[in-house]
């Protein structure tokens, strides 16, 4: 029974990791831009989130609604002043750019909130959950946070197939220069994206403050997971970071029921038997070195 | 009457090496031009540079009296220059649909629309929901051109469409073209095949080493003449 329970509270687990890979998997999947601050920037909205519970006395899921729109206004600014320009000097540069983001954004927060945990309420929604047995409850915070993730990432699959807007961002991530040939306004449209991927993940960054306590150095970790889980859903495929969320989210609980100190440890063993497993059949000359040792 | 295209002393650049040196022409509506030249010479430059792809080092583009020059690769589309690339340059995990409907990002309005190139196209019209990858040599091409056609061009520039298809497909590609050209839309072509060109267009530029070395009517220009400026031997035979 243990067992079942875990595996449902990785499930659970998996939705938050998938919510938080969501606008990675955007930007990194989709636009081939690698965002080391993703971490940082929902923290950031963790943050804008704490200011206006603090001094306006409102609920965090109202707090949302400001703080959604500045993430897009972020995100488009950030897109158009510092990742384009990084990403006309060659494909590594933003990695470099966005390391540094991560860096002054963690030193602004502790300049100005401390080094000290903050949280957000979550609402009556918070401490409520359903007991199925002994063993096993289910916490409502959870299973609203799986069917956020659901809700984004299907939003953004349907936005990328169905749109204009996705034809022009899958057209610009193939051949930026062909697409502006055939009318697309290449920059507009990855300004747009980033604003949308900065956005979702202050949503995940309020979830994520509304789950647990939050310092100025989380984002790096939150990163990490939200990186694991994107590349175990195969980079590029939506539906594949939350089916990487949900994998990272189980292994993590499974391997603590192990033992309590292999929770991390769990994801991150799953995390590289995908990655060799993946250079193992995409690579015949990977493959035909493993058949010589073998 | 006023030219639809005006290029004046341009001048473009790969880095040091300069592709295009001085040249001028002007294009009426309605006039097919066919640039012809070996490899190298510049014409996939020249068409790049009017399409926006390169910036010009000097010189100047007028188009319908409008200065272009400085004007960005997606707002030349606006204004009704489109590009065939070399090498068809589609989308390869956008289904052929997909393909032409990225190009409707222009919102130039038009006769051509996604149902209007798979009637003008039919080789391409049972492929609508498959990779453009997937697709044969002729069918990218046709896709190509359809994709360019979305975006209602009053300016169309094609460059090789010939190349690396098989004859029969060659064919099928200049028949929609002469179609085209009967419709009255302005074209530029970039060509190797001399006899083709010279069939097709009203008219015949001739580049070597980054010039307009010749140019003239059809009518007017022999094939010999063509050739001669083709390999630039009217020059190497002059100080003999």
């Amino acid at each position: 029974m243990t067992w079942i329970a875990d595996i449902v509270h990785g499930i659970l687990l998996g939705g938050f990791y998938a919510l938080l890979a969501s606008g990675l998997a955007l930007m990194f999947g989709v636009m081939r831009i690698i965002n080391l601050a993703h971490g940082s920037l929902a923290l950031l909205g963790a943050y804008m989130a704490f200011l206006l519970t603090e001094h306006l006395h409102i609920s965090t899921y109202l707090a949302l609604a400001p703080v959604l729109p500045g993430a897009l206004v972020a995100g488009y600014v950030l897109q158009r002043t510092m990742l384009e320009r990084s990403l006309r000097a060659g494909e590594l540069v933003p990695l470099l750019t966005t390391f540094g983001l991560l860096i002054v954004i963690a030193n602004l927060l502790q300049q100005f909130f401390s080094p000290d945990v903050h949280s957000l309420d979550a609402g009556r929604i918070g401490p409520a959950s359903w007991h199925i047995s002994s063993d096993l409850s289910i916490p409502w915070f959870d299973v609203l946070t799986l069917a956020v993730a659901f809700t984004v990432l299907g939003g953004l699959q349907l936005v990328l197939r169905f749109t204009q807007l996705g034809r022009e961002l899958r057209a610009t991530a193939e051949d930026a220069e062909t697409a502006e040939l055939v009318g697309v306004n290449a920059r507009a449209v990855y300004a747009r994206a980033t604003a949308i991927a900065v956005a979702i993940a202050a949503l995940a960054g309020v979830f994520y403050g509304m789950r647990s306590g939050f310092d100025p150095n989380a984002g790096a970790n939150e990163l990490l997971y939200a990186f694991e889980a994107v590349v175990i859903g195969g980079i590029g495929s939506l539906w594949g970071t939350l089916a990487g969320g949900i994998v990272l989210g189980v292994s993590q609980e499974v391997g603590a029921q192990i033992n309590q100190e292999y929770f991390a440890l769990g994801g991150h063993i799953v995390f590289l038997a995908v990655l060799v497993a993946r250079s193992a059949s995409s690579a015949p000359r990977i493959r035909y070195a493993f058949r010589r040792f073998a | 009457m006023t030219a639809l295209l005006q290029v004046s002393e341009l001048d473009v650049r790969h880095g040091l090496l300069q592709a295009v040196r001085q040249v001028s022409f002007e294009l009426a509506e309605g006039e097919t031009l066919a640039l012809v030249g070996a490899n190298g010479a510049g014409k996939s430059t020249l068409l790049r540079a009017i399409a926006g792809a390169h910036r010009p080092a000097a010189g100047r583009l007028v188009f319908e009296g409008r200065d272009i020059t400085a004007m960005p690769a997606h707002r030349r589309v606006k204004a009704g220059i489109a590009l065939v690339p070399e090498g068809r340059r589609l989308f390869p995990n956008l289904s052929v649909e997909e393909n032409l409907r990225v190009a409707s990002a222009s919102g130039r309005g038009g006769r051509w629309s996604v149902d209007e190139v798979f009637e003008a196209f039919p080789l391409i019209a049972p492929l609508r929901r498959k990779r453009a990858a997937s697709l044969s040599g002729g069918e990218q091409q046709a896709t190509a051109i359809g994709r360019a056609l979305m975006t209602n061009p009053r300016l169309l520039l094609l460059d090789e469409v010939s190349l690396g298809l098989a004859p029969v497909v060659v064919e099928a590609v200049y028949d929609s073209i002469s179609h085209l050209i009967e419709a009255g839309t302005t074209i530029v072509l970039v060509e190797q095949d001399l006899t083709r060109a010279m069939r097709v267009a009203d008219r015949v530029a001739c580049m070597l080493e980054g010039r307009i070395v010749l140019e003239g009517a059809r009518g007017e220009l022999t094939r010999e003449q063509v050739t001669e400026a083709y390999f630039g031997l009217r020059r190497q035979a002059a100080p003999a």
